[in-house]
């Protein structure tokens, strides 16, 4: 065991790796040298164990989805950061015009040149807030909507229509007076699930509309829709099948 | 391809680095996952070492300046798995030692071929070798790789690729061998 060959030389032999001089040297002396001989047969043999036991592993199915996906997330959120300013002023414009747009036909489906809108998202959620502050909720307290109905007249210049859906699981708990966009409106005070639903309630000229689609901010969630000369704007944080089912109630 | 993939700023990919990444990078997942495996001895580990690399290397993707892609991808895979292992096994890597390469009696091509014939056997033997030998062995035998590819996936010289590969063969032989404890005591 004293060949130095073996100790290196014999492995790039076997793995192809010297070049065409010294691999002809190596040969020239396995001829001669039986212990390299053997040497190189155990690696061989080694070699072949390795290759053809499956060894190999390869990666799981799931895994390369679980990759792409957070491949996928790598790619969307940063990309956004290569935007240029100007881009972003493009994308803020265009948000804002679609908001506009979306504001306006939220306020009334029809291209009439009609007056501004009456009131603002942010002011619904914030008078919805401020009526949930302790003392705040409602003027008139009562279940009976014949209590709270005749409550609004002298206060109001309009009447706003009152209904109880106590047995459809919205208990009319009470009214009071609100100010939105300038604007004296009527809120209409509903519970549901112990959670409180304010519909503001004000005269309009537009014509009818179905019930909007829904919005949300804040974890608010607001429907609107106008019917017989009313605008209804209604809001809480219950869930929006909730909300629809009684602004539904009240649309009827 | 020389150095670390770290220190380098991390890129914001768009679309089109991931349709790039996908097509040069993706399908080296097995290379990637293989090597992660036989450094870590475990599918469950690897399979979370192997997803962090791939991550890894595409932040850098904006680093791969073309060439070969698997050398490139198992270059990280290796940094992660060492970054793993000292986190999760640092004795595993303290008990390595560069050990000179003994004359020890030649081990006959026969008795080899019926010790390697068993799968199970070879891969013990294997997972017995320090990481180190382990590796460059996995990268020869398993994957394919040149003595370029393994130096620069290994980040050792390239004149010393060779004596490496001599001293994990040797350790493979005789772990292959030479009985464990747990073997000799079963045997009994």
């Amino acid at each position: 065991m004293n060949c130095d060959f073996t100790r290196t030389v014999l492995h790039g032999y076997l793995d192809g790796e010297l070049d065409a001089t010294r691999a002809a040297e190596f040969e020239h002396h396995l001829e001669t040298c039986r212990e390299c001989t053997t040497a190189l047969g155990s690696e061989e043999s080694l070699r072949s164990s390795l290759q053809r036991t499956g060894l190999y592993e390869n990666a799981p199915v799931g895994l390369r989805t679980k990759i792409r996906a957070s491949l996928d997330a790598a790619t969307t959120s940063p990309a956004r950061i290569r935007i240029p300013a100007w881009r972003w002023f493009a994308v803020a414009a265009t948000i804002l015009v679609i908001a506009s747009v979306s504001w306006f036909s939220w306020q009334r489906p029809g291209k009439d040149n009609a007056s501004a809108a009456p009131f603002t998202v942010a002011e619904i959620i914030d008078a919805h807030v401020r009526s949930l502050q302790p003392g705040h909720l409602t003027d008139v307290a009562s279940t009976d909507q014949h209590t709270v109905k005749p409550w609004f007249d002298g206060k109001l210049a309009f009447v706003p229509p009152v209904k109880d859906f106590a047995d459809e699981g919205f208990p009319l708990i009470g009214g009071r007076l609100d100010v939105l966009g300038g604007q004296n409106v009527a809120a209409l005070v509903y519970s549901r699930r112990k959670h409180i639903i304010n519909v503001f309630v004000m005269p309009t000229k537009e014509p009818d509309t179905p019930i909007h689609p829904p919005g949300l901010r804040q974890g608010y969630q607001w429907r609107h829709w106008r019917r017989q000369g009313m605008e209804y704007c209604a809001v809480s944080d219950v869930s929006d099948s909730d909300i629809y089912e009684l602004a539904q109630l009240i649309y009827q | 391809m020389s150095g670390s993939d770290q220190g380098k700023g991390v890129d914001v990919l768009d679309a089109q680095d991931r349709a790039r990444f996908e097509q040069l990078v993706l399908p080296h997942l097995d290379a990637a996952f293989n090597l992660s495996r036989w450094l870590l001895k475990s599918r469950a580990d690897s399979e979370d070492v192997a997803q962090e690399a791939m991550l890894r290397a595409y932040r850098f993707f904006r680093g791969f300046h073309g060439g070969d892609a698997r050398a490139w991808l198992l270059q990280i895979v290796r940094n992660t798995c060492y970054t793993w292992l000292e986190k999760n096994r640092p004795v595993e890597l303290m008990t390595e030692f560069d050990e000179e390469l003994h004359p020890q009696p030649s081990v006959s091509p026969e008795t080899l071929a019926i010790a390697g014939s068993n799968r199970e056997r070879l891969a013990r033997a294997l997972e017995t070798l320090p990481p180190r030998f382990r590796e460059v062995l996995v990268l020869r035998e398993l994957e394919g790789c040149s003595y370029k590819e393994i130096a620069s996936i290994t980040a050792i010289p390239i004149g010393t690729v060779m004596s490496a590969l001599a001293r994990a063969r040797q350790r493979l032989q005789r772990a292959l061998t030479l009985p464990s404890p747990q073997e000799a005591s079963r045997e009994l």
